[in-house]
């Protein structure tokens, strides 16, 4: 009996192993078929490290040799999946993510063949570009901890980025955008809480009645008031870039983490802050407990409701401040359907980064850094169509959740009104 | 006393919550439209004139059918008459992509599945059944038009399949996929409308269909009524015998209901949901199909605006069942059309009606707000689940 489980248990594992193996031999010979051969030898790819206006101490910039290194990157690519077939790595994870840099970094070289390509200025711009992805992504986190889906994260960012831009643009004070885009976020969470605690309206139906609601009534607003009266209504100006002294001068680091404007500088700092409330702080726990077991979490006194409120409201906020950033964060106005579905893939990369802070950024990062290298291709002009680069970020999304979501476990009862 | 009261209540309270199931969807609308009108008002606008012309805009003017008929009466002339049932007619027209789409959305709910996708397979249905119509030349009518109405249903399939195949392989939620694939699909034809399926005008559209691939019309020119609305009533009928009269549709209304209860009895879940993502995929596909084929006769850019959204609010407003899904979906049709004129006459962007459609949802989710709001009394229903967790 036991030998026959065994081979039973052997051969699934047998087929993941292949099937890894077979597909990163493949990943690794496209490297070489798409980028390598149609290289010419000599030519060299220049990264610049440097950025123009920056404080950043000057640094020499990266020269390598575009082809020797595509060859480099697909072959390890295929040595990995060599290795993979022969002895099946247990952690698959790390190959995969040792594979898709080497894909990356070949696309790199490939794309900056006898260019020029600013590596820092794209890593400064995978950060802003992450930035309310990993705000949308903290909100889900937040009030899926304890237990409340949220997917209306889209239609909240959308009027919390409509209200910031108004009332920045008639105050003429942004901070007083930035406080009224919080507040929004806190109300239209709140509504979502409202509904799903009190009325146990399905959580998911409820978050997409916001999206709809969201995204008609940005548009309603924008149509009849905003696009007739820009420059009193629609006109707010950005958030100036902030320097830290000191800081600021690390090459390289320096003005990629530190010469961002204030929604950048806060989304980094809630992000800590929300790694360690959530698991150093009695409120962190309970939270925790609400969304594991909330009938356990009740028996030993914990509002369950009175939790699911108070962190679905949080989570509107921090969906609020995403929100703000699309208008005065970055453009200094309002266009409908401006947030093109950041607030979903703020979900996956909550998805990728298992609930936890600090996952959520660093797949928030992974977004960012797809959406800055599709627009920088363009200005490279690497002969694929555009709408191809645009598409990256939301093929990505797909693959991650497809190749991640089994093994990341929600909190246990997330999704799931509470009846007492 | 007893005796006789039990029997007589027990229709009574069948009727009086079939009553409910009719009336809360009817009072959603009601307070959706009253939320809307204050809205108007808070906007400055004067609601009589706006919501003068959503009628007008949907239904026609009732002076204007008096003229039409008297002049066809007196003079045998059409022309007034045609005129008077314009807008009705063009309400039908505006409702037969939405019962496509809404029947897609229903269909996903019946097995559990959320399909917010049908912007996109509506998207690649309505660009495949555009490339058969101009593209393939010197077939008859019985051959061209079913062709291309068979691309749009197969390029919406494949745009429904694929997140059905990976939420049921690999559990990725469907919610997320679906809308990764509708902006997929907004940028492939971006690309296709720029390029490879570009007419040779200014504008970034395709070609216009053959005459041998549109839907026909059954009145003179200015009237778009065809043959679409009716495929659109037999596509409803295809769906409700589908659920309701075949072993599969049963088990798939299994798989919805309870997917481990399902999967002990031995039904093939995997197969269940690709299959019912893909005819999901194929009826939003149709969707575009017959806006194509049948009004527009070309696709431009942003063709599907607001379409995966809409189909949503019709499928919860008809609860999932084809024959609601119908009547929201004409309800829909006649909001729509009429909004048009209420933008161009009474100056209300059309996004209002987006707003009502929000909170028609909100409504039809938590019945009880209505009931709160209508003091109607509670009857127990048996609640059906819509959606469920991430990855399960």
């Amino acid at each position: 009996m036991a030998n026959t489980s065994t081979k039973i248990v052997s051969a699934t594992e047998n087929r993941v192993r292949i099937s890894y193996g077979v597909t990163l031999l493949v990943l690794g010979l496209l490297i070489y078929l798409l980028f390598g051969i149609n290289m010419h030898s000599g030519s060299v790819a220049t990264f610049g490290l440097n950025l123009a206006g920056s404080q950043a101490v000057e640094v020499p910039d990266f020269v390598v040799p575009a082809q020797a290194t595509v060859y480099l990157m697909s072959a390890i690519a295929i040595f990995a999946g060599a290795f993979q077939l022969a002895r099946g790595v247990r952690s698959t994870g790390w190959l995969i993510g040792i594979v898709a840099a080497t894909f990356v970094v070949a696309f790199l070289a490939w794309a900056a063949q006898d260019k020029s390509f600013n590596l820092t200025g794209m890593l400064g711009s995978s950060l802003v570009r992450a930035t309310p992805i990993a705000l949308a992504a903290l909100c889900g986190v937040i009030s899926e901890r304890s237990a409340v889906i949220n997917i209306g994260i889209e239609g909240i960012m959308l009027m919390s980025a409509q209200t910031a831009v108004v009332l920045a643009t008639v105050s003429g004070n942004l901070y007083v955008g930035l406080i009224g885009a919080i507040l929004v976020g806190a109300l239209v969470a709140g509504f979502h809480a409202y509904l799903v605690i009190r009325f146990k309206v399905d959580q998911t139906v409820s978050s997409v009645a916001i999206n709809i609601f969201g995204t008609g009534f940005t548009s309603f607003i924008s149509s009849r008031f905003l696009q007739k009266a820009t420059d009193a209504l629609n006109n707010s100006g950005t958030f100036p870039i902030i320097s830290i002294p000191g800081l600021a001068k690390i090459p390289v680091l320096g003005p990629v983490l530190f010469e961002n404007n204030i929604v950048v500088y806060l989304m980094l700092i809630l992000v800590a802050v929300m790694h360690i409330m959530l698991f150093y702080t009695p409120w962190g726990l309970r939270t925790r407990a609400v969304g594991e077991h909330p009938k356990a979490a009740d028996t030993l006194g914990v509002n369950v409701y009175l939790t699911r409120y108070v962190n679905v409201i949080l989570g509107g906020m921090i969906a609020g401040l995403g929100g703000a950033y699309f208008t005065i964060g970055s453009v200094g106005r309002f266009d409908e359907i401006m947030t093109a579905g950041k607030g979903f893939i703020g979900l996956a990369a909550m998805i990728f980064g298992k609930w936890n802070p600090i996952g959520a950024f660093t797949s928030s990062l992974i977004f960012g850094f797809a959406d800055s290298l599709q627009v920088k291709l363009q200005i490279l002009r690497v002969p694929i169509p555009s709408e191809f680069l645009l598409m990256a970020p939301y093929i990505v999304t797909m693959i991650i959740l497809t190749g991640v979501v089994g093994r990341a476990i929600p909190p246990a009862a997330d999704g799931q009104p509470y009846e007492k | 006393m007893s005796e006789t009261a039990t029997p007589s209540k027990k229709p009574n309270q069948t009727r009086s919550s079939l009553g409910q199931e009719l009336m809360i969807p009817g009072l959603a609308v009601l307070t959706g439209l009253i939320i809307g009108a204050i809205v108007i008002v808070a906007s400055g606008a004067n609601v009589f004139d706006a919501y003068g012309a959503l009628f007008t805009g949907s239904f026609g003017s009732p002076v204007k059918f008096i003229e039409g008929f008297q002049s066809f009466f007196s003079t045998g002339d059409t022309g007034d008459l045609i005129k008077a049932i314009y807008p009705f007619t063009e309400s039908l027209v505006t409702a037969t992509p939405y019962i496509f789409a809404g029947l897609s959305v229903a269909l996903g709910f019946r097995a559990g599945l959320f399909n917010i996708g049908a912007e996109g397979q509506f998207f690649i249905g309505a660009l495949c059944s555009a490339f058969v119509g101009y593209s393939v030349k010197g077939l008859p009518m019985i051959v061209h038009l079913p062709l291309a109405l068979l691309a749009g249903a197969l390029g919406g399939a494949l745009w429904g399949m694929i997140p059905g195949y990976l939420k049921a392989k690999f559990g990725a939620h469907e919610v997320v996929n679906t809308i990764m694939m509708n902006w997929i699909a907004f940028r492939l034809s971006d690309w296709l409308l720029s390029g490879p399926m570009r007419s040779s005008g200014f504008r970034p559209v395709t070609p216009n269909v053959l005459a041998t691939a549109e839907l026909p019309r059954f009145f003179p020119a200015p009237l778009r009524f065809n043959l679409g609305f009716f495929l659109a009533l037999l596509a409803a009928y295809l769906v409700y015998w589908f659920l309701f009269k075949t072993t599969t549709g049963f088990e798939v209304r299994s798989v919805g209901a309870n997917p481990d209860a399902a999967k002990y009895a031995g039904m093939n879940i995997v197969k269940n949901l690709v299959l019912v993502m893909s005819m999901a995929g194929a009826l939003a596909g149709l969707a575009g199909s017959a806006q194509v084929l049948g009004v527009d006769h070309w696709v431009g850019q942003g063709f599907s605006a607001g379409y995966g959204f809409d189909a949503i609010a019709l499928a919860l407003l008809g609860k999932s069942h084809p024959a609601g899904v119908v009547m929201a979906a004409l309800l829909f049709g006649f909001l729509r059309s009429g909004a048009t004129d209420m933008q161009s006459m009474a100056g209300i962007p059309i996004d209002i009606i987006s707003i009502i459609q929000g909170l028609v949802i909100v409504f039809i989710a938590a019945p009880d707000i209505i009931r709160w709001l209508y003091r109607i009394r509670s009857i127990k229903t048996e609640e059906t689940v819509l959606t469920r967790g991430w990855g399960k």
